[in-house]
This record gives structure tokens, C-alpha cells and sequence, in this order.
């Protein structure tokens, strides 16, 4: 086993999903072949290899600090599950 | 021939001319899009007003003169590309209701060229699939066998381009995901070197591996639309400020000179016999045409799945965090602590496959995992992209299958995510090292689904890829089929 239910509750909080117990059922054993498939790069030797993260690398991508348009409040907030015009609204948190 | 039937080259003859205007092009494609797409699927927005505005502005733009290609032409837009005041939905029920207030950069400057937007297209929820069978409304069909998937994640794209609905469609490529729906549904999809378009407002699934890129009915039409939406882009810190060069000028016959190069590890076990016979005739024609043809090697090909699936989705994990119900998309209105919102927005917000890849994205860079899965992964990357490197000293393009089989009926691979992750193996590679690839139609399997023919080229080289295209479709001049949409 790669990972066990209890890993994925775990990854699930981290991820702030909440999984049923028939999802956590069901995903543990497909992220668990995954995990296993995923384990075949165990068999190269990568000690001496730099990481990829970009596959055409640029250096620093500066611009003119330059005031520009941007949205208006109102298009800004248009989209807000809920706000007040001002703000978006979200459940207390203190 | 119907107005809809034209390819985008023969439709700017035609409204240059004055034969045709665009509101009488717009208007056949929308009438095409009520007779098939009830069966097709691949639309889930047609502005069809905002398209009528948009020809007779373009019909306008004609008269004065100056016009670029795309004035006037139809096309469908995937629906992760943000159009300003139209719904775009990335196939989520997540942004089910999300009005961006701004347009993409390729939006902008399809709109500035006079393009028409017919409407947004189905895809994989936030463009992780091989089928679109992840789209939280739809599944789009194969045009040329209904019951048959489109592919994906930009299947809608594919479909709607196959089945006539539009001229041509932009779509988004992260590990194939325009090659793959355009080899399977008959068409010309290209996915372009990172960098060279902007991805300013494409909704962000893996942004090492993103691009968009167009689908289109033929090799010339590709061109018109590459070279309508490449350019550097203030807006994206990726994009690469180079010269973008006039792909037209690629389209001319005779390849003597070119190298062709044919990895040996994409002809391997598991290849459809009916998919390796038409690439090996693509080999064929292109020798004719008087390319020399190179076996060479790609060592790491193997192991690219494995990388992808960790790359792809670490990244995904981390975009996606977004979507925590305060500022746009989806909320759990219900819920009464902050915690309790993230947690019921994002769980009923997103559907089962991007569950599923944000917990292995999410496990694969936290602590203790990191260096195992996320680093492990990104140093194979760089013996992926050497492959490349050595690849190109040889060879100036490489040709390949892009899918190992045809189509596959919906529903068929639903049930192992794996197996479909596998189906990936062709096309994930020139992601993970930014390189241009293209599919082009080679042919059909005897149920009469079509066959794709990948090509790949060095970062940048999409002129060489153009020119065997162009004279890849030349050689096998394979006869004007339409789908029979029934």
C-alpha cells in the first residue's frame, strides 16, 4: 500500500475538500495505483540531475511601473457569492 | 457548398470578394449549430445576437479596407478562455456562473482581427481529461460516430470544428488536450511552444504546461489562426518576446533537405495495428515529398505518464486554491464557519477527477512527499527535455501517432483513471518540454473514426512543423469527407 485512508482524510483536509466515506473508499484505491504507477521513477538515478520547472526558462520579467487601468469596484465584486458593495461578505471569523 | 462548409481560407476569398458577407456565414453557422448540435453537444453558450453584431461590425470593417484574415469568421471558443460578459464556465460547476469582466489576450485580439464568436464550447472540468466526459453538463460527441468520444479536454473544440458548427475553435493543450481531440474527431489541431501565446485568461490548470492553440479543418487555416493570436504579452510574465513569424509563408511543397525523425519508442506494444499503418503511410508520403526519413531514440518516453501526473497535478493543486467561494464561482451559502465554507464550496464545487487530482497534486508536495514525488518528477523532466535536445540535433521534426487507438465509445474508461492517464503517453511529452506539436489527419480505422498524425518540433520551429503539415495533407490528399451526423 502507497497510502492508507487515513492519508488521504488527512491530504483531503490539507486540500480543504471533505470526502464521503464511499469517496475516501474510492479514491484511496485509485490514488493508491497511481501512486504505485507512479513509483517506476524510483528506477532511474536522478542524484546528479537539476529539476525542471519551466521547459523554456526566462529570467526576471520586469515591466514599467506604470499606473494602468484595472477593474472597478462594482466589476470586481460583481462576481461575489455575496458582498455588500463594498466588500465580500464571508462568515465570522473572530 | 454551404457557407458552413467553407474552410476559413476559402471563406476570406469569398467575403473579400463580396460573394459572401459575414452575416450570411454567421447566420449558416448558426443554423448548422440548430440542426446537429442537439446530437453533437459541443456547444453550452451560443451568443447568437453577440455573433450577429459582430459580422455586420466586421461587414463594416470589410468596406473600409484593411481587414486581417479572420474578419468575419466564425469560430467556437473553449469555454476556459474568459470572454467579457459571457459565461465561462471551464465545464465546472464551480464557475457555473462565472461572467469574467474581461477578455483573454487571444479574445482581445481575435475581436481587434474582427473574429466572430459563435459561443463557448464543452470541455473536461477545468481541462483535466482525455474525453470531456468530465464536463459537468455535457459530453460531447464524436461527430463522425455519435456514441463515440470527442476527446479532450478540448472535445467541444473538436467537435464543433468537425461537425461544421463554426470555422474553427481555440482550445487549450496541457498534455494534449488539442491534438488528441483533433486526431480523434478528423481535424488539424496544434498545441504551440510555450511562450509564444499568451495565456492571459485561460482559467490556469498547469501553468508549466499550458498553451493555447487553434483547431481548424486544414494546415492553411491553422497557419491564419496562429498567426492571429501569437505574440508576446505584458500581461503574461511567461510570454516570449520574440518575432513571431508568418506562418503562410511555410505553406509551399517539396521538402528536400528536411530531416524527419520517427522515435522508436512511440511505435511500441499497444499501438492500434490501424493507427501504426496510417503513420507509417504518413511516412511514406512525406519520403515522396523528399524528406529523409531517421529512426531516433527518446530514451525517457516510459516514464513521461508518471512525471506528468505529478507535474500536472502539484501545479493544479496549488491554482486551484482559488476557488474558495469568497471572491467569484460557486459558494456553499449554508455553511457556518470560514473553514466549513472552503471545505462544502470546493466539495460540491468541483466534480470527482479534479477531486481526484488535486489530492495527488496536494500529497505529492506536502511535507515528507516532496522530494520523493514533486522534485523526483521535475528532475526526470530534464532528462525528458535532453531527449528532445539530442532528438532535434538529427532530426528538424519528429512524426508519431497522437493517441494509440481511434475514438473509444463514451463510458468505456470511465471506471479506471489510470488506463485513461495511459492514453496520454503520445502527446504529454512536448508539455513537459515546451516544444510545438500538431496533429493533422492521416486517415480512418475501418469503423470509419479518424486517425491523427502527430508532429513534433524544436521550441519555436512551428514554421517546420507548418511545412509538413501542409505537405503532409498535400500528399495524402485524402478525399472531402463530411460526418454524416445521424
Amino acid at each position: 500500500m502507497k497510502i492508507t485512508q487515513k492519508e488521504v482524510e488527512r491530504v483531503a483536509q490539507l486540500a480543504r475538500l471533505y470526502l464521503s466515506q464511499q469517496e475516501l473508499e474510492t479514491m484511496t484505491g485509485q490514488l493508491d495505483t497511481i501512486l504505485s504507477y507512479v513509483a517506476k521513477l524510483d528506477e532511474l538515478d536522478t542524484q546528479e540531475v537539476r529539476p525542471t520547472t519551466h521547459a523554456f526558462s526566462l529570467c526576471n520579467a520586469f515591466r514599467e511601473d506604470e499606473v494602468i487601468c484595472s477593474l472597478s469596484q462594482a466589476e470586481a465584486l460583481a462576481n461575489g457569492p455575496r458582498h455588500n458593495g463594498e466588500a465580500f461578505m464571508v462568515p465570522r471569523i473572530l | 457548398m454551404k457557407p458552413y462548409e467553407l474552410t476559413i481560407a476559402q471563406a476570406m476569398e469569398q467575403l473579400a470578394s463580396g460573394a459572401l458577407s459575414s452575416r450570411e456565414l454567421t447566420q449558416s453557422c448558426l443554423e448548422r449549430i440548430k440542426a446537429v448540435d442537439g446530437k453533437v453537444k459541443a456547444f453550452l453558450t451560443v451568443t447568437t445576437e453577440q455573433a450577429l453584431g459582430q459580422a455586420d461590425e466586421a461587414d463594416r470593417m470589410r468596406t473600409r479596407g484593411g481587414i486581417s484574415p479572420l474578419c468575419g469568421v466564425p469560430l467556437s471558443i473553449k469555454d476556459l478562455l474568459c470572454t467579457k460578459g459571457i459565461v465561462t464556465s471551464c465545464g465546472s460547476r464551480m464557475l457555473e456562473a462565472y461572467v469574467p469582466p474581461y477578455d483573454a489576450t487571444v479574445i482581445e485580439k481575435l475581436k481587434e482581427q474582427g473574429a466572430v464568436i459563435l459561443g463557448k464550447v464543452a470541455m473536461d472540468e477545468f481541462a483535466m481529461g482525455s474525453s470531456s466526459e468530465n464536463c459537468a453538463f455535457q459530453v460531447p460527441e464524436n461527430p463522425w460516430k455519435l456514441g463515440f468520444v470527442s476527446g479532450g479536454s478540448s472535445g467541444g473544440s473538436a467537435a464543433s470544428v468537425a461537425a461544421l458548427e463554426c470555422l474553427g475553435s481555440l482550445g487549450s493543450d496541457t498534455g494534449g488536450s488539442i491534438r488528441q481531440p483533433a486526431s480523434l474527431c478528423g481535424i488539424v489541431g496544434m498545441k504551440p511552444t510555450y511562450g509564444l501565446v499568451s495565456r492571459y485568461g485561460l482559467v490556469a490548470f498547469a501553468s508549466s504546461l499550458d498553451q493555447i492553440g487553434p483547431l481548424t479543418r486544414d494546415v492553411t487555416d491553422c497557419a491564419l489562426m496562429m498567426n492571429a493570436i501569437s505574440g508576446y504579452d505584458l500581461k503574461d510574465s511567461t510570454s516570449v518576446q520574440r518575432q513571431v513569424p508568418d506562418l503562410n509563408e511555410s505553406l509551399t511543397e517539396g521538402l528536400q533537405g528536411m530531416r524527419i525523425g520517427v522515435p522508436r519508442e512511440y511505435f511500441g506494444a499497444g499501438l492500434d495495428p490501424e493507427v501504426r499503418s496510417v503513420v507509417n503511410q504518413g511516412i511514406e508520403v512525406l519520403k515522396g515529398a523528399g524528406a529523409k526519413i531517421i529512426e531516433v531514440s527518446l530514451p525517457h518516453t516510459d516514464y513521461c505518464v508518471a512525471v506528468y501526473y505529478l507535474i500536472a497535478t502539484a501545479e493544479a493543486s496549488s491554482n486551484l486554491a482559488r476557488y474558495d467561494g469568497v471572491s467569484y464561482g460557486f459558494r456553499d451559502l449554508e455553511a457556518k464557519s470560514l473553514m466549513d465554507m472552503y471545505r462544502e464550496t470546493r466539495s460540491q464545487g468541483f466534480g470527482p477527477e479534479v477531486k481526484r487530482r488535486i489530492l495527488i497534486g496536494t500529497y505529492a508536495l506536502s511535507a515528507g512527499y516532496y522530494d520523493a514525488y514533486y522534485k523526483k518528477a521535475s528532475q526526470v523532466r530534464t532528462l525528458i527535455l535532453d531527449d528532445f535536445d539530442r532528438a532535434f540535433g538529427q532530426c528538424d521534426v519528429l512524426i508519431s501517432p497522437v493517441v494509440p487507438t481511434p475514438a473509444w465509445k463514451i463510458g468505456e474508461k470511465v471506471d479506471d483513471p489510470l488506463s485513461l492517464y495511459l492514453s496520454d503517453i503520445l502527446t504529454i511529452s512536448a508539455n513537459l518540454a515546451g516544444i510545438p506539436g500538431m496533429s493533422v489527419p492521416g486517415g480512418f480505422s475501418h469503423q470509419g473514426l479518424p486517425i491523427g498524425i502527430q508532429l513534433q518540433g524544436p521550441h519555436f520551429r512551428e514554421d517546420s512543423l507548418m511545412k509538413v503539415g501542409y505537405n503532409l495533407e498535400r500528399a495524402l490528399n485524402l478525399p472531402p469527407q463530411r460526418p454524416k451526423i445521424s
